[in-house]
This record gives structure tokens, sequence and C-alpha cells, in this order.
């Protein structure tokens, strides 16, 4: 146990020996939260409109103000309806609210026939789908509300996240990406460097296990996850007002077991990787598409085509992402993410499996 | 088995697929000798000495390191030996003291041993005032008899030294070579490779493996009559000019 102690400082104090690396480890998740949670954000803000209407009734008027009164919307002014293009094309708008001609006529009977068109048209740029969908949606759902009452009107409800803010979306899948990226580098930077100088192979002929020699490594970075996973939440919690509504504790041990994954994950690239540029490739860049790509961080992988869907299923991400938006921000009980935790703790145990077998068969 | 044979290997050969890496080599090494392990990059020397130390399985043959069987007791083995790699083996982030400790505490030390072998190790390097100094800080010299010291301070029985003085200047190969004296001295065997013929000279025995065999085995002064040359250096090049293997 004496000799195991010994490792577990030794490699504490690597970590504390190379403040850069510790600061940036530390420094990724608060840049990353701040990035996705208030730069890179799908919600939709500040919407430039400008109007056509040829007859400026009272009624359009009053729709009119009730748009530019609305926080997401910019008011631009009245134009004609040939400039409907030129404005778009320019950017002065992002989208002209067109009023027909007969607006009151069409919103007041109430046997309207099919063929009268509609009373109001809304042309959008859709250069930026995102925001042209989303603010179609929106826009539609502003208007309705003082425009005619249709027959069967879907009365919408979002839940567990009302104000659409991507925050909710973000947070689980930043934490899919962090853990998996700071873990897996780390572990895998730090075997492979031992491997490089020529220490591991000292190491080696000592009578210390392999198995404890890794375990030393992996119980720092742990702990520096740790941190990470505190930061976080309570950056989640309080500076991007993201609800922690299920169990905190449910969240912190899947987010463990998930921490583990990604150090098995290291260890398995150490015995692939020979240099510390390799490792960091491997670990970079064949890890970290594949989080972001597939495992519902970005696409949701309901849309992909069923070959990508398949194979969504092998990334931890996926799981561990899923597990927490159910957790956080939909706040159902631990019991409801059994099957999430389960096939993370497989994987896990595989993960493990598969790499101590590779680092034995190296001694070889 | 013979007490004072601390090594001992009969036909001991490794195959890397269908390259045999090492060739039914036999040998024994006594207590206290300094035994040179020479050969031409490539002639499997490294092999051999991965083998001896627990690193490597066998393919076939025997052997005994510091009494323990090569094939069922690598454990007990690596308990009993020192290793020292070709590349520098300590850790340049840490401190001297640092270094000391962490391989005290891998070789199962007690507090006050350590503390006692680090103060003696210490004078003897006249090193008590670097103690706190971090080991990259280091010339490579002081560095690779520090690297020595450590490698010995569990007292093991014998100590493998792989190619322990590559890019290191004259005067501390010197200075080096009084260190593996003064271990042998006390009774620790040295088994070391080089390919630095001079140094060849220092050894109570010398072997020198071409193409994965065992081919001369003896004293550096027999090896030079057998050969009938003036140094080791001439005996090495007779031996390595009918290599098959390159480089």
């Amino acid at each position: 146990m004496g000799s195991f102690l010994s490792f577990v400082r030794k490699e504490t104090l690597h970590i504390i020996r190379d403040p850069r690396t510790m600061l940036v480890v530390l420094l990724m998740p608060i840049v990353q939260m701040t990035l996705f949670g208030f730069a890179i954000s799908t919600e939709i803000n500040n919407i430039d409109f400008a109007v056509v209407a040829p007859n400026r009734t009272s009624a359009i008027r009053q729709q009119v103000e009730r748009l530019a009164a609305n926080a997401y919307f910019t008011y631009k002014g009245f134009i004609s309806p040939k400039e409907t293009d030129e404005v778009l094309r320019r950017g002065e708008t992002d989208v002209v609210v067109v009023f027909a001609d007969d607006y009151d006529r069409k919103t007041l009977s109430s046997a309207l026939s099919p063929t009268d068109g509609a009373a109001i048209q809304l042309v959008f740029d859709a250069s930026n789908p995102n925001i042209a969908a989303a603010g179609a949606g929106y826009l539609q759902q502003v208007l309705s509300v003082g425009g005619p009452a249709t027959l069967i009107e879907p009365e919408m409800h979002l839940m567990y996240n009302p104000q659409m803010k991507s925050a909710y979306n973000f947070v689980p899948g930043i934490m899919g990406l962090i853990f998996i990226l700071i873990c897996a580098i780390m572990t895998s930077v730090s075997i492979v460097r031992e491997k490089e100088t020529g220490t591991m192979e000292v190491l080696l002929a000592s009578p210390v296990r392999p198995i404890r020699i890794i375990l030393a490594k992996m119980i720092p970075y742990f702990a520096l996850s740790c941190i990470n996973l505190a930061t976080i939440l309570l950056l989640a919690r309080y500076a991007l007002d993201v609800p922690i509504s299920g169990s905190t504790a449910g969240i912190v041990a899947i987010s463990l077991l998930y921490l583990i994954l990604a150090l098995a994950l290291g260890l398995f690239i150490s015995t692939i990787a020979d240099t510390q540029v390799m490792a960091m490739l491997i670990s970079g860049m064949v890890l970290m598409l594949p989080v972001i790509m597939l495992s519902g961080m970005v696409f949701p992988i309901e849309n992909m085509p069923k070959i990508l869907q398949a194979l969504s299923t092998i990334v931890p991400a996926r799981w561990y992402i899923a597990a927490i938006r159910k957790l956080m921000i939909e706040g159902v009980p631990f019991a409801a993410v059994l099957k999430e935790f389960a096939i993370l703790s497989g994987m896990t145990l595989a993960l493990i499996g598969i790499a101590l077998r590779k680092f034995n068969d190296k001694l070889e | 088995m013979n007490r004072d044979k601390v090594i001992s290997v009969k036909n001991l050969s490794k195959k890397f697929g269908e390259f045999i890496a090492v060739d039914r080599i036999s040998f024994e090494v006594e207590r206290g000798e300094i035994f040179g392990f020479l050969g031409a990059n490539g002639a499997g020397k490294t092999t051999a000495m991965r083998m001896l130390c627990g690193l490597s399985y066998p393919t076939s043959g025997s052997g005994t390191v510091a009494g323990y069987d090569i094939m069922t007791q690598g454990e007990e083995i690596k308990r009993h030996i020192g290793y020292m790699s070709q590349r520098f083996s300590l850790y340049e982030d840490l401190t001297v003291w640092e270094n000391i400790r962490l391989y005290a505490g891998i070789y199962g030390l007690n507090r006050r041993q350590t503390l006692r072998r680090t103060v003696e190790l210490l004078d003897r390097l006249q090193f008590r005032s670097e103690i706190r100094t971090r080991v990259g800080s280091l010339p490579l010299g002081w560095k690779q008899k520090l690297a020595f010291s450590v490698a010995t301070l569990h007292r093991p029985e014998v100590v493998f030294l792989d190619e322990p003085t590559g890019g290191v200047d004259p005067v501390t190969r010197r200075q080096f070579w009084e260190l593996i004296y003064e271990a042998a001295a006390a009774g620790t065997t040295v088994f070391v490779t080089t390919h630095y013929m001079d140094e060849a000279e220092y050894c109570s025995r010398v072997s020198i493996m071409v193409d994965g065999q065992i081919r001369a085995l003896d004293t550096p002064t027999l090896l030079k009559q057998q050969f009938a040359a003036k140094s080791m250096d001439e005996v090495f090049r007779t031996l390595a000019r009918d290599a098959k293997r390159g480089e």
C-alpha cells in the first residue's frame, strides 16, 4: 500500500509541476460553458421586421404595435411591396410581414372560403434556416393571438424548457464532451509520456504491479475531473439558470461512472499510441467528432439516417447526455435512467477489460 | 543451485514470429562480478536483458536470476534486481529527494532506511546541496550517477545497466565506473551493456553477442589473447565482421 501511495503522490506532483496544463484543464469547462451558454445560442433574440400594408387599418396598426413591443422583434418601419426583396437582400430586416389588402375582411368574416388566400404573409430571409424557422414559429404565435381564431387552434406547451433556452440543451452536451476530452487526453498523454521517456520500463522492471501504476495515474485526474464536475454544475445552476430539477446525487453518480469510463478510454488510447502527439490526436480528433456529431449534443439522433443512429449507440456520450438531460432538465427520478446507467456500466467494464488486457500484452 | 551464481541461463531463446532475436544463449554470472554484455545494435542484447529482468518471457530455455526462476518467478526477480534503462530513467519534473522517495516507496523501504540511505547516497555523490533541485536542471552526467544510485538504493543482488553511459563525457564516464566498482566491491553484481569498448576493459568478464548468439565469453585479457588483438575494440570488430544482421 505504501508504494501505491507514493505513486499517487508522484502523479499529483506531475500535475502540480505543470501549472499551465492544470490551468487549461480547470479553465476549459468554464470557457466552454460560457461559449456555449452565452455566445453560441440558438435562441431567437433580435429579429428585425419590416411591414408591407397597403391599407393601414387600425387592426393592422394594432398588430404591428404588438409585434414592435415584443422584446424579440425590432420594428424597422413600413415599406412598399416592391422593396421587399431589396431590404431582405441588403440584410436590413430578417422578415417582411405582408398584410393582405383586405386584411380586415379576411380576419372578420367567419366563413372564409379556401380560395381567399391568407390574411398575412411572412417573407423570411432563410439564408440562416435556424433563425428563419424559429422566428417564423414565434412570429406566427404572436400574430395569431391578436388575429383571427382559426377553427382548430393547437395550444402549445413547451415542457421542461418553456423559454426554449439553448443552455438546457448544451449543458448536458458540454458535460459529455469535457469529461471525455479531459480524462482521455490527460491519462493517455501521461502514460505515453512515461513510455517515451523510458521511465515506464523502469517501473515495469520494479515489483510494482502494472494495475497499480495505472490506478495511481487515474486517481489525481479523477480528482481533477470531480472539481470540473462541481464547476460545471455550479455554473449551470447559477450562471446559466439551468434548473437542476432531478436528484443531484443521481447526476453526480452517473457523472462519476462516466468519468471512470473516460479514464479507461484514455488507458485504452495509451496502449495504441506510441507518442504523446499521437495520443493527443487520437483522443482529440477521434473522440471529439463522434461526441459532437453522434451524441445528440448538437444534432438530434432521431433525425439521423438509420446507419448513424445505429452507430450512435456505441458512443458513450450519447447515453450520458441522454441521462443528464433527463435528470437535470426533466427532473425524473434516478430509476428512470437505469437503462443508461446500465449501458454505461457495461461499456466501462468492457473498456477496462480490453484496455488492461492490451496493456499487459504490450509488456510482452 | 550454487549460491555464488547470481545469474545462470541455459539455452535461452526469444522468437518474435519467425525472427529469432536471441538464439539459445547460455552463461553464468558470479556474485560481485562486473559482467559486460556486448553486441552491435540489433544483436539481441537488449532482448536478452529484458528476459533476465522479467520484462519479457523467454520462448524457450531456462535460467535463474538471484536464485529465482525466470519462467515462473518474475515478480520475485523484480524485487531483487535494480534496473537502469538506456534512456534516462528519473522524473525530470521531480526533485532529487522526490525521486529517491518514490523509488524507496516502490521497493518497500521504511522511513528510517529511506532517510539513512538517502543521506549516504547524497554524501557519496556530494549532492547534499542539490536535494531540493529538480532533476531536469541537473547536468546529464549527474543525472546518470543519480539514476545509478537510485537503481541500487534497495541493495539489489544484481543491477542491470542498459548502456548507462550513452552520451556522457569521458570524465563523467570514469566517475560513473567508479560508482560501479564501489557497488561491485560491496557485493552487488553488475550486468552492463555498452558499446564503448574502453569500458569493456573495465569488466571482470565480457560476453559478445552476434546475431542473437554469444560468440565469445571470457575476461578481457584472455579474449585479447584468444583473438590475438591489442584491444577489445579489435576483438569486437573481428567478431562483428561476419554479422548477418545489419543495423
